[in-house]
């Protein structure tokens, strides 16, 4: 708990280095004033805005002002949709923790079993298939395998529908895309932990006493395989988040990505940055997540 | 004394000999040749991409728009990979699509690359408050998926070919900063290190002459496997409309077109999602090839 406590602080200078890089970003390169209102406003009216939100106050007293509305959760409105930027965020989250969760399951459901496989088949032809089918996964945008999806499961084939959230089929192909090049990274990630396991010392006392080989493969190395797996898994939440922002423009599934895109093109900036700061929370705590789970699994690493 | 000559003369001919160990192992390694001859074959259409297309690649034709490809009923060998929503040649697009990818994907990571560098020598040579700030801020990037970083600086300056480049480079160099960093740590308390500092060398001197060297065969492996996913990065942020803009052509941005019209033409999308599957392999294979015979002890 003191280790979890911890952590969390930790985290505090991460947010407030984002906070700090998002404010440069803003209100110091870019003016903001100018992508609030409309193109054809008059000067006064520019003026008369830029003094109501108090841009004419000293930088440091408009980055206290900024810190003390984020922390109160006040993000400002959407231009866009005239309404407070956060709930539209807020609203769109469990799309994407769905789309996520599906996809990591998916993953997992590919990766496992081939991973393992591959690692005690070395070098037969399942393996080269699969190490190569794993730099095939890598190289493929995943945003094309969406559409090529698409083009085969919904357009050739009419199983799956092209696009939208609603039923169980809707979630098939976008979790597929998505999740297909995280378990090319974790297929090969598997497999050299498999690997690194089989070759000590305690596999070969376990064969060498007459243990079945599924048992040796199952009780003794698969657990132990399984520790750097879950950092693994921890360590690809980063490219889940970000790949849910060009899957969901892909399939129109209305998560957060879809919205934090349109609001980048449509200079929506109190959409855009309450967007990255649920997704950087997000993120963070997931990994936190991960490596308590990790310290839980592995009770030989310290909480120092 | 005879001792002294042979290793001083050992020293050029281990030089000749690594270079003909990694031609040697080039093609002992059948990914490795095969990721050279895609890399050498994408750079040869980028450079003589006018020679090649048979088209002006924004050139439109509203007569022949959607066309398929030439083997398909309908097809032309005039346009031999069909055409777009425009009229526009797919092939065409294609060959000079290579050049924005491989434009914006070595420049970015040559960008990220010297940043990092910068930042490792300082974190890793000066060390303490400079480190530690250093050092921070890599952890912040780290934290959160550089996309991210991307889009915020994208909605703030608007898309372009620079801006895409700037933001590519500024937001991956926290990987050269960590390996520059850890490499200086233990490059600085060698004993050759230690010596040079003895006699009176300068810093800098220090830096080029023994830390920099150290670096650098680590540095062309991650630079190397970098433009492989920058390339992606490049096509992902186009597709999304926030990278190249038309009429620039861009794997990414066809594939945006592409995506339009899958229900009625399916060439449109597939094919310049080949063409960037295809780079990306030869980098990668070329990338665990360098791997191989640089820095065998980076792994993964």
């Amino acid at each position: 708990m003191k280790y979890f406590a911890q952590s969390l602080l930790k985290t505090i200078p991460v947010l407030f280095l984002i906070t700090l890089i998002v404010f440069i970003l803003v209100r110091v390169t870019g003016d903001p004033v100018s992508l609030m209102i409309s193109e054809t406003a008059t000067d006064e009216e520019r003026k008369a805005l830029r003094e109501s939100l108090g841009y004419n106050d000293p930088i440091y007293i408009q980055y206290f002002d900024y810190m003390g509305d984020l922390v109160k959760g006040d993000f400002g409105d959407s231009h866009r949709y005239e309404t407070d930027a956060l709930n539209l965020v807020i609203e769109r989250l469990p799309a994407t923790i769905e789309l996520a969760i599906a996809s990591m399951v998916i993953a997992i459901i590919m990766s496992v079993p081939l991973g393992i496989l591959s690692a005690i088949k070395r070098n037969s032809f399942l393996d080269l298939f699969v190490t190569g089918g794993a730099v095939l996964g890598k190289a493929m945008p995943n945003f094309w395998l969406g559409i090529m999806l698409i083009l085969f499961l919904a357009v050739n084939i009419e199983v799956f529908p092209v696009s939208g959230r609603g039923t169980f089929l809707h979630l098939v192909l976008p979790s597929i895309a998505l999740g297909t090049g995280i378990a090319a990274e974790m297929t090969r990630l598997i497999r050299s932990s498999m690997l690194e396991i089989l070759g000590q010392d305690f596999i070969r006392t376990a064969r060498s006493k007459g243990l079945r080989e599924a048992m040796v493969v199952n009780r003794h190395a698969f657990r132990n395989a399984l520790i750097p797996v879950v950092t693994i898994m921890a360590l690809q939440t980063s490219t889940l988040i970000g790949g849910t922002l060009i899957t969901e423009t892909v399939f129109a599934w209305p998560g957060i990505g879809q919205l934090l895109i349109q609001a980048v093109n449509l200079r929506d900036m109190a959409v855009v940055q309450a967007a990255v700061f649920i997704i950087a929370i997000f993120v963070i705590l997931s990994n936190l997540t991960a490596d308590l789970v990790y310290r839980l699994l592995d009770p030989r690493i310290k909480y120092d | 004394m005879e001792n002294l000559t042979e290793s001083m003369d050992a020293v050029p001919e281990r030089k000749e000999s690594l270079i003909k160990k990694m031609v040697y192992q080039l093609f002992k390694s059948k990914t490795g040749t095969i990721g050279l001859v895609i890399v050498i074959f994408v750079s040869l259409v980028a450079v003589f991409a006018p020679a090649l297309a048979m088209h002006d690649p924004a050139e439109t034709d509203a007569v022949n728009r959607l066309l398929p490809p030439f083997w398909l009923d309908g097809g032309s060998t005039e346009y031999l990979l069909g055409t777009d929503n425009l009229g526009r040649d797919v092939l065409s697009r294609i060959i000079y699509g290579s050049r924005v990818s491989l434009l914006v994907g070595i420049s970015a990571v040559l960008l990220a690359g010297l940043i990092g560098i910068i930042f490792g020598l300082i974190a890793g040579y000066y060390g303490k408050t400079w480190d530690f700030i250093i050092m921070r801020t890599v952890d912040s990037f780290l934290a959160i998926p550089n996309i991210l970083f991307m889009l915020i600086i994208l909605a703030v300056l608007g898309p372009s070919l620079v801006t895409l480049i700037l933001v590519l480079g500024g937001t991956t160099w926290v990987v050269y900063a960590r390996m520059v960093r850890s490499e200086t740590l233990s490059v600085k308390e060698r004993d050759y290190v230690r010596s040079a500092r003895a006699i009176g060398a300068k810093n800098f001197r220090i830096i080029v002459k023994y830390v920099l060297p150290n670096v650098i065969s680590s540095f062309i492996v991650i630079a190397t496997l970098n433009v492989a996913s920058t390339i992606i990065l490049e096509a992902s942020l186009s597709f999304l409309g926030l990278g190249i803009q038309p009429p620039d052509v861009s794997w990414g941005l066809m594939l945006s077109d592409g995506r339009e019209y899958i229900a009625t033409s399916w060439w449109v999308a597939t094919f310049p999602g080949l063409a960037i599957t295809l780079t990306v392999l030869g980098v990668i294979f070329l990338g665990d090839w360098l791997r191989d015979v640089l820095d065998p002890k980076i792994k993964d």
